[in-house]
């Protein structure tokens, strides 16, 4: 761990300024996972521009009826915000499933969605990684890859990204918003990540001093009935191996709308817009579940120790919509 | 590069000067000698260093001390009065849930935590409707205490302590 | 055996009496034995698996601010031969596994040590290596003995004949992973070196052990070392004594005057602190038609390292578990280039067990018979491997007993047709042993003090077992007198000779110490007055050479595996015991329960997978490396039935440290098979495993 110098940022304009213009600074939310990258080397900042403190600490309605989630909202604080439970059941229950009670009380909302691949070799200074040290191997392809994308990846990058969270966030559709020195602008989430190409040390699309100010759900009905369910190796306190975020409207045996997202497939949260077309004006039986999630995952490509994740994949979708739809009907 | 800082720690009041680089629970343990915060990984991933900060329980391995100037925190030593143990510390003696120890004061914070935020009605990953009551089950209670590894295989143990000292 | 003491205190469920001090966080472990002017270690690891060091620059590390020294193998102190290559610290360029000490630094603060140690630049010319464990691995050998000092192979009968013509068989292959201890205390040393002589603060499950190896390295007379233990976060056979110890006296001895603290880091515990082998044995079973078996056969592959021989016991069980006239067992190793394996909570019997109560459960199903009845039928009467009659055995007592309580009896053995809300649900068994050791060299000491109480002392040591408080009951009802009269004092190689903190051979061993010290004591003093003191030692047992001596159980586990993701749950587990007298039921309970979920753990989640390509453990920390958290336990219950044994020491103990991980993880995957009709023979049972 190299010695860095520490700021709490007075207002954001300051922060941004700052980072942008000193390529070694980073901002400090929690430091759940920063802190992580410093004591293993992963990451070595000159500066750390603390904006936890910053006042994006609130959940408040939007105009058109979505909801705003400031950027330092613990997660903790929004899985149990009322209207995020009763409205947007996915993001609690994603929030829920992941990390501790002890770390969920002091992580936040744009933490969250920063923190970097749990793949041990991003973590491990020793090992090639390109994610880390671009251009000096991907260690993952050939080595422990179970935890690894089936969707998306590279020859470059084979993680995943971590985040249950995001998940949800993507199967809402939620849109980020993000200040920076040229301004502010809304990307929406699905934009927001990358797959690893040839560049897998980029995890998002931000630029270096660009930062989350908060997070805005739409106004989403069929987002009452959603959830979030978690594959795991441990019954808790454990990353995910695949996970499904699904909302769903159906009238009257018929798939009116849906969304899933899935987790631990891919390098970014995986919009599963395939399923979701193959299904609308389906029938909500568990063969066009499956047809749907077969659709959806028939461009995996699997390593040679992760092709489990494909039937996971496609069981978890299939059993996650029909839970759903079976607690619709009356 | 050093830089002064104010910590409550079981209600007293220390000055000390930290590297940016230390972690609260380093300037805990190696600055101010107040050792009952354990490390178990210093990643977050056991919760030996759990104590209640700004009443709240957390770990304190990934939180840097520069960023918690001024922060009050209460550790498992707080929580007794002299000989006079918090009920959750009587309760896991009762029930011996504990062996070597060392999980064991993170484990007492997580508990003591975790009850506050079962009071304040919230739910959990195995919570069955997320905008109903809570209902501190079995499940409940080690779904909310499993961020606190136990090598000794005192969970059950643990679980049992924790419902006796709800009711 | 002389005879057994009178039971007052012992049996009693006496609150932990060190209790107080852990639930508050007040009792000192190793690392917490800091002063103002503490130095902290951080060590530079070798980043190849096989090789030589052929420059070390430590110029920039040597410029930091704050850094006071440097070691490196060019100006290490020279170590005294040793017996133990795995302890010559920095005393060559070569390195034999990725992740040994190659360096360290010594600095002001835990930040500038590791900043000094990231900072040395090492090049190395490597060699090829091979860390990798197979079946047809080159080279497997047999090694003289296996651990402790077990025959390698047994042959009794003719066991390919009796294969051959037995009217059922199995021939199945199973497998463990390599696992490592991970207790929740990294191993942690702070060491003083002043005016000659060196005292360490050491998380051990052996002080006077560390105490002798060190002072024997460094050229110093016993009395020079001192190694203070009082409270230690768990060993699980891990707190023997390793480098990381070493390394910690070599930086004291660089900074004389203050003292220096090296607590691992949890990643640097999965390459400097040892590990269970990883398994593969092939088990065949042959029987007749009326379920008796013929023959039993038990082949173990298994890893060592090439630095240092460690061979695990894992067949050894299968000698004296079940009768059978035809019966073979044998061990080879691979020698590789990876740290040595060590001890885990019950090494040899704890994978050796799963392997052979799994393919018990396949042959009773092979045979048509309940696994208990299956187990009943082939109960020796006598000690298969030696002999000798049992001093105790009580293996279908405790079958019978949990098969009442756990409502076995009304279990329909069809696999996978229970189904409940999307969960495959099934129940298993399996049975449970650990032997009875004794070790040699510990000794006891009883003063009496002012107020008619007794100061009891014995360098034992208290891991979580419960040590501090049996070991007070042991000697109160040794003196006749109640508990709180004894002030005991243990964890110091300052006190009387302990021996380790293993092999679930504590209370056997330095409680017949105190016990015998306090026979001592009475018989010289019987008006004793302050000041009076007597001692005595762990005597002789002739009843060793005269029974087979080991401690049973039964495993029962209720198992759920979800028929869409795979997942593995265990609801429930009960395990019956019969170990002899239980001296403290509180404690004891706690040691069974703890290897029961132990078990549970290595059942569905502990997997070190060695990355072959570099050499070491891919997933070394505690998100990538799994250990039952609090969610994964549910029911849980442990229960003894009563056993008097005046064989096995005065007390009437059989040790309880380690049997409760025996069987547990084959009973998980026992009741995995009945739940899905899948037979998953490799761990751990992870999702993957099940779906389909």
């Amino acid at each position: 761990m190299i010695p860095f110098d520490y700021q709490r940022a007075e207002d954001t304009r300051s922060a941004v300024a700052t980072v942008t213009a000193r390529p070694g600074a980073a901002f400090l939310g929690a430091g759940t996972n920063l802190v992580d990258h410093l004591k293993l080397g992963v990451a070595a900042p000159d500066l750390l521009v603390d904006v936890s403190h910053l006042p994006f600490d609130m959940i408040e309605p939007l105009a058109g009826g979505g909801v705003r989630i400031g950027a330092t909202v613990r997660n903790s604080d929004l899985a149990v915000d009322p209207v995020i439970r009763q409205r947007y059941p996915m993001v609690s229950a994603a929030l829920l499933s992941g990390a501790s009670g002890q770390l969920r009380n002091v992580a936040t909302t744009a933490g969250n969605l920063m923190q970097r691949t749990r793949c041990p070799y991003f973590q491990d200074v020793t090992t090639p990684c390109n994610k880390r040290r671009p251009g000096s191997g991907c260690s993952a392809l050939e080595g422990y890859h179970r935890d690894h994308a089936i969707l998306g990846a590279s020859r470059h990058c084979v993680a995943v990204h971590p985040s249950d969270l995001a998940v949800a966030l993507t199967a809402l559709g939620a849109v980020v918003q993000v200040e920076g020195v040229k301004g502010a602008r809304s990307i929406p989430i699905i934009d927001l990540y990358r797959l690893p190409d040839d560049a897998p040390q980029h995890d998002t699309v931000l630029e270096h001093g660009e930062l989350i100010t908060a997070v805005d759900l739409p106004a989403l009905p069929m987002a009452t009935r959603s959830t979030y369910r978690k594959v795991r190796d441990r019954a808790s306190y454990a990353f995910a191996l695949v996970s499904v975020a699904a909302a769903v409207d159906v009238e009257r045996g018929t798939v009116r709308d849906v969304r899933v997202a899935l987790g631990g497939v891919a390098h970014k949260p995986w919009r599963a817009r395939r399923a979701e077309e193959a299904l609308r004006g389906a029938p909500a039986t568990d063969d066009a579940f499956r047809a749907a999630a077969e659709a959806e995952l028939a461009g995996a490509r699997p390593l040679r120790d992760n092709a489990f994740k494909v039937p996971m994949a496609r069981n978890t979708i299939v059993a996650t919509l029909r839970e759903l739809t079976r607690r619709e009907e009356p | 590069m050093d830089v002064e800082i104010g910590l409550r720690v079981d209600g007293e009041p220390h000055r000390l000067v930290v590297d940016t680089r230390t972690t609260l629970l380093d300037a805990m343990r190696e600055r101010l000698g107040i050792t009952s915060p354990k490390k178990g990984c210093d990643h977050g991933q056991c919760g030996a260093c759990t104590v209640l900060l700004d009443g709240r329980r957390a770990t304190t391995c990934l939180a840097l001390a520069v960023a918690h100037d001024g922060a009050e925190i209460v550790t498992a030593a707080g929580l007794a009065d002299g000989e006079r143990l918090h009920p959750i510390q009587q309760a896991l003696l009762d029930h011996d849930g504990l062996q070597c120890g060392y999980c064991t004061p993170g484990q007492v914070c997580s508990a003591v935590g975790m009850l506050a935020e079962a009071e304040a009605g919230w739910p959990s990953h195995v919570t069955a409707d997320l905008s109903g009551a809570v209902e501190l089950t079995d499940e409940e209670i080690a779904e909310r205490m499993s961020g606190n590894l136990c090598r000794c295989g005192a969970y059950a143990n643990i679980v049992a302590a924790i419902r006796e000292a709800v009711r | 055996m002389t005879g057994l003491i009178e039971p007052k205190s012992i049996g009693a469920p006496l609150e932990r009496l060190e209790g107080h001090a852990k639930v508050t966080g007040t009792a000192p472990y190793a690392a917490e034995h800091l002063a103002a002017d503490t130095a902290h270690l951080h060590p530079v690891q070798a980043t190849v698996a096989r090789g030589r060091i052929t420059g070390m620059d430590t110029t920039a590390a040597e410029a930091l601010d704050g850094v006071l020294a440097v070691l490196t193998p060019g100006n290490a102190p020279r170590l005294a031969p040793g017996d133990d290559p795995e302890l010559a610290v920095l005393a060559s360029d070569e390195v034999a596994y990725r992740g040994q000490i190659i360096a360290a630094a010594v600095a002001e603060t835990t930040e500038i040590a590791r900043q000094a140690a990231d900072l040395v630049r090492v090049s190395y010319a490597e060699l090829p290596h091979d860390v990798e464990l197979r079946a047809d691995s080159a080279g497997l050998y047999a090694p003289e003995v296996v651990n402790p000092t077990y025959p390698t192979d047994t042959t009794e009968g003719d066991p390919d004949g009796a294969l051959a013509a037995a009217a059922v068989t199995v021939d199945r292959t199973y497998t463990t992973p390599m696992e490592h201890n991970n207790p929740m205390e990294p191993h942690a040393t702070v060491a003083l070196w002043a005016r000659d002589t060196l005292t360490l603060y050491e998380s051990t499950q052996w002080p006077h052990g560390v105490r002798d190896t060190i002072a024997r390295l460094f050229g110093l007379a016993t009395d020079q070392v001192r190694v203070i233990a009082p409270y230690v976060g768990g060993g699980f056979g891990s707190k023997t004594i390793h480098a990381n110890t070493v390394l910690a006296a070599m930086g004291a001895r660089a900074v004389p005057g203050r003292p220096v603290s090296f607590a691992l880091t949890r990643q640097q515990m999965f390459s400097l602190v040892g590990y269970r082998t990883p398994t593969i044995q092939r088990i065949r079973l042959g029987a007749g038609a009326d379920g008796r078996l013929t023959a039993i056969a038990h082949d173990v592959v298994e890893q060592t390292a090439r630095l240092k021989e460690f061979a695990e016991q894992t067949a050894v069980a299968t000698r004296s578990m079940y009768a059978a006239p035809n019966r073979r067992t044998t061990h080879r190793l691979a020698a590789l280039d990876v740290p040595a394996p060590t001890w885990m909570r019950a090494p040899g019997e704890c994978p050796g067990m799963f392997a052979l109560e799994c393919a018990m459960d396949e042959m009773a199903i092979a045979c048509g018979l309940d696994p208990i009845e299956f187990r009943v039928r082939n109960e020796p009467e006598i000690d298969p491997e030696t002999g000798l009659p049992f001093s105790s055995r009580n293996l279908i007592r405790c079958l019978r007993e949990g098969a009442d309580r756990f409502g076995w009896r009304r279990r329909d053995p069809t696999p996978g047709v229970r189904r409940e809300d999307g969960w495959l649900l099934g129940t298993g068994v399996a049975a449970s042993t650990f032997p009875v050791f004794r070790l040699p060299g510990s000794a006891a000491t009883v003063r009496r003090l002012a107020g008619g109480r007794y100061r009891v002392q014995i360098d034992a040591v208290d891991i979580g077992t419960g040590a501090w408080t049996s070991l007070a009951q042991i000697a109160a009802d040794a003196l006749d007198v109640p508990p709180d009269a004894v002030d005991l004092r243990i964890g110091d190689s300052a006190l009387p000779p302990g021996s380790v903190a293993g092999g679930s051979s504590g209370t056997t061993s330095w409680g017949s110490a105190i016990v015998d010290a306090a026979r001592t004591f009475r018989e010289k003093f019987p008006d004793p007055e302050e000041g009076d003191e007597a001692g005595g030692a762990t005597p002789d047992n002739p009843d060793l050479e005269r029974f087979a001596m080991h401690a049973y159980g039964a495993q029962f586990a209720a198992v759920r595996v979800h028929a869409d993701t795979g997942e593995v749950r265990v609801p429930r587990m009960l395990g019956v015991f019969a170990a002899g007298r239980i001296i403290n039921p509180r404690t004891a309970r706690s040691q069974f329960i703890g290897g029961m979920t132990m078990g549970l753990s290595m059942a569905l989640h502990e997997d070190s997978v060695m990355d072959v390509r570099f050499g070491q453990v891919a997933n070394h920390d505690f998100a990538g490396y799994h250990i039952a958290s609090n969610a994964d336990v549910r029911s849980i219950d442990a229960i003894w039935i009563e056993e008097e044994d005046p064989h096995v020491n005065p007390m009437g103990s059989k040790g309880i440290g380690e049997i409760g991980i025996v069987g547990a993880a084959a009973a998980v995957a026992n009741a995995a098979y009945h739940a899905t009709g899948v037979r998953v023979r490799d761990l751990p049972l992870t999702p993957e495993k099940f779906l389909r």
